[in-house]
Order: structure tokens, then C-alpha cells, then sequence
């Protein structure tokens, strides 16, 4: 994984529920630093004098207590501790709730190049949600290349060489009402070793698409932003192929899973051929998928519902069979 | 034109899973495929069709194959049935 500095973590485009409000107040030098791990630390132990297995490798969260402290220990006029601590090679400090540390506290920042970050949000708010963003950040992660659309709801990731029509096929989903997370390259990440999480590689270039004949086109300002979408769970993966009238295609509905980064997904190969109706096909997996997660199988309840009749059929033959012997 | 009598050995009969299997050997050959039970006549190349037989353990069907590789097409459909569709 390449480099994820502090200054990375100031330029993440976070939104709502994982806004982090953060403003650097000192040591800017020290945003360059790097951040090793998705984790952070609550230094009350280090700034009290104990700094046997000091996490220093992970953000230092200075929250109320902290501060008081910090206070406590300006008027005793005794900074060795937040020298200490500061010297170690740190990512960075950051005070919640909007405090603004002490003068001294500033002073040593600036001549350790450490950077200090000033947040608005509660400690307890800000813990989970930096530890959410950077365990996105740190997520095992993959490009794949294909078009990740929103179905009814439902996140389908269409695969296939180049030329099979994906492009052309998302379009008319999109026409058809659905949603375009991106085209060509998409980045998946692995959230928390649940699920997959899928959106463009590049914010700049996710929600446009490069149609044969027209080139580049902009979903957005064409569709409305009602038919875009920034990201969205992969919870499906449809593979088009050319019609191969010597392959087998699947006619009943078998569970078939496909593993991207120690996930399983389930996937579907589709034939193309002139006159299919793709789009069409891709919507009715989608609801397919949906029902799926309902508790009701078509494929399943279809082929038990086969069983139980000819078992029926069977038990009355042998039955009919039995009371004619007997006569 | 071949016709060929076979019975059906596997105890669960024709359900799902061996209608796929048998549609997806059928449509391997060129022939023309006929599935016949008591009256019913189908297409041999259609899952659904094959599956509304309703054939179950120990019915007979008969095969109506009719084309160039009708020889091949028989030998194959007969050795799905006597293999039980690959089930007990």
C-alpha cells in the first residue's frame, strides 16, 4: 500500500456520518508524517510518566481529561512528559471537542515538527468515526474492470472483455431509471471482512462513460444526479460473454459464488447475442437477487416443488400397484 | 428415424437437475429430439417440457430422434438414463 500521510487524512472527502471536522493548528512541517496503523491511543498513561508500551505509532487522541492535565501540569510548570511524548516520532495529536491545547504544549509541538489537529467532535464520536475512515483507508482493496450499477436497489458489477457491450448495457439501465456508481476501473475495497464496497477509481472520472461512436459522455449532467450514485455495495457480478453455442449456460439457477478479496459473491455468466435483451435480463436478476435475500428462491423452490410432485406421483402408483396385486 | 424405449432407474425421477442434464446433452446434437410418455409428446431440447413429463421412478419414455447424428444423439440420451442421471 502506498504512503498515507496526515495530509491525506486532511484531504478525504468525507461527508455526513464520517465528517471528521479536523483543522491543523501547529507542527505543519510534521503533516507529511505517515500513518502506519488504523488505530489510535489515549496518551493518560504516557503524560503521567508510564511509557512502557506507548502505542506512539498511532494517532494520540487528547480528549477532555487529557487536556485537564495538560492544564494541571502547566501550572506545575513541568513539561517532561509532553516532551517525552512529543519527541517520539508520533503521526500526530489531536484534541477533541474543539479544545485548544496550552501555550507550552504548542511551543514544543512547533520545535518537534509534530502535527497538532483540532477537531469539533466529541471524543467518543470522533474515536469511531476516524477508526471507521481509516480501516476504509487500510481495506484490502482491488481494481476491477467493468461498470458497477445500482439495480432496484440491488449492486451489480458488470464484467466482461472489452467490446461485449457493458457500457452500452449500463446505459439503458440507467435510461431505464437505475444508477451508475462507475465505469471502467472500479476500486473494491473489503469492509470490515463482510462485504465489498465498490466505487470509481478516480472521483474525477467515475461518472462518466465512453460510449463507441460518441465518446465521452457525462451521466450526471445528462440523466440528473438522480441517476448517480458514489458508491455502493457489490452484491452481485454478472459476467457477459459472446454466445458460445458449444458452452453450457446455465438453465436452472445454481448457486455459484465468486471470490474477490476473500469474499464470496454470487455470480452469473450471461450470453450475449443479438437480440437478447440484456438490460432486461440484468433487471430480473436483480429482483432474482432481491428475493433471494428474502427467503424465497425461485430456482430452489421450483425444483423442490418438482420433487415433491413426482414423489407424489410415484407413492400413488406404488400404492395403486399394491392394491391391484392383492385382488 | 431411431425410437428407442428407456426406463427410468434413478428413484427420484426426472426433476430438476436431470431435466438440465438431459436438455443440456439433447442440445449438443443437430437431430430433432421427441420425448414421449403415454400421449405426451415434447420437444426434447426444452427444460420445461421435460420436467411437465412428470416422469418418475421406473416409467418408460420413449426417445423419437430424427437427423444426421441421430446414432450419436441415442447413444448418449440411453447412456444418461442407464446411468441414472449420475444419482442413486
Amino acid at each position: 500500500m502506498e504512503k498515507f500521510t496526515i495530509l491525506d487524512l486532511l484531504q478525504l472527502d468525507l461527508k455526513e456520518h464520517d465528517e471528521l471536522k479536523l483543522r491543523c493548528v501547529a507542527g505543519r512541517p510534521g503533516l507529511v508524517r505517515d500513518i502506519t496503523l488504523p488505530e489510535i491511543d489515549r496518551p493518560g498513561l504516557a503524560l503521567s510518566g508510564f511509557f512502557e508500551n506507548f502505542a506512539y505509532k498511532r494517532i494520540q487522541v487528547f480528549g477532555r481529561g487529557e487536556n485537564s492535565y495538560l492544564q494541571k501540569l502547566e501550572k506545575e510548570n513541568n513539561y517532561d512528559a509532553v516532551e517525552k511524548i512529543l519527541n517520539y516520532e508520533l503521526p500526530c495529536c489531536i484534541f477533541t471537542y474543539g479544545i485548544e491545547p496550552t501555550e507550552e504544549f504548542f511551543k514544543i509541538a512547533e520545535k518537534t515538527k509534530t502535527p497538532i489537529l483540532i477537531s469539533d467532535l466529541p471524543s467518543s464520536e470522533f474515536s469511531t468515526r476516524i477508526i471507521r475512515v481509516l480501516n476504509n483507508v487500510f481495506a484490502p482493496h482491488q481494481t476491477i474492470h467493468g461498470v458497477l450499477v445500482e439495480v432496484f436497489g440491488v449492486g451489480i458489477l458488470i464484467k466482461g472483455d472489452s467490446g461485449v457491450g457493458k457500457s452500452e448495457i449500463a446505459l439503458e439501465l440507467i435510461e431505464r431509471g437505475h444508477r451508475l456508481v462507475a465505469d471502467d476501473a472500479i476500486n473494491i475495497r473489503c469492509v470490515s471482512g463482510n462485504y465489498l464496497m465498490g466505487k470509481g477509481a478516480s472521483v474525477v472520472i467515475s461518472h462518466h462513460m465512453e460510449i463507441r461512436g460518441l465518446g465521452i459522455i457525462n451521466i450526471t449532467h445528462l440523466f440528473g444526479v438522480g441517476a448517480i450514485r458514489d458508491e455502493k455495495r457489490v452484491e452481485l457480478i454478472v459476467q457477459l460473454e459472446e454466445w458460445n453455442s458449444k458452452k453450457f449456460y446455465d438453465r436452472i439457477g445454481s448457486e455459484e459464488n465468486i471470490d474477490i478479496l476473500g469474499i464470496k459473491v454470487p455470480y452469473l455468466v450471461i450470453p450475449v447475442k443479438p437480440g437478447r435483451n440484456i438490460p432486461i435480463i440484468i433487471e430480473t436478476a436483480a429482483m432474482n437477487e432481491r428475493l433471494k435475500r428474502m427467503g424465497y428462491d425461485s430456482a430452489k423452490e421450483f425444483s423442490s416443488n418438482v420433487m415433491n410432485w413426482l414423489e407424489t406421483k410415484s407413492a400413488r402408483a406404488y400404492f395403486l400397484e399394491e392394491k391391484y396385486m392383492h385382488r | 428415424m431411431i425410437e428407442k424405449k428407456v426406463v427410468i432407474k434413478n428413484r427420484a425421477g426426472i426433476h430438476a437437475r436431470p431435466a438440465a442434464l438431459l436438455v443440456q446433452t439433447a442440445t449438443q446434437f443437430s437431430s430433432k429430439i421427441l420425448i414421449e410418455k403415454e400421449n405426451e409428446k415434447i420437444n426434447g431440447k426444452s427444460i420445461m417440457g421435460v420436467i411437465s413429463l412428470g416422469a418418475t421412478y421406473q416409467s418408460e419414455l420413449n426417445l423419437i430422434v430424427e437427423g444426421d447424428d441421430e446414432v450419436e444423439a441415442v447413444e448418449a440420451l440411453v447412456n444418461l438414463f442407464e446411468t441414472r442421471f449420475e444419482e442413486c
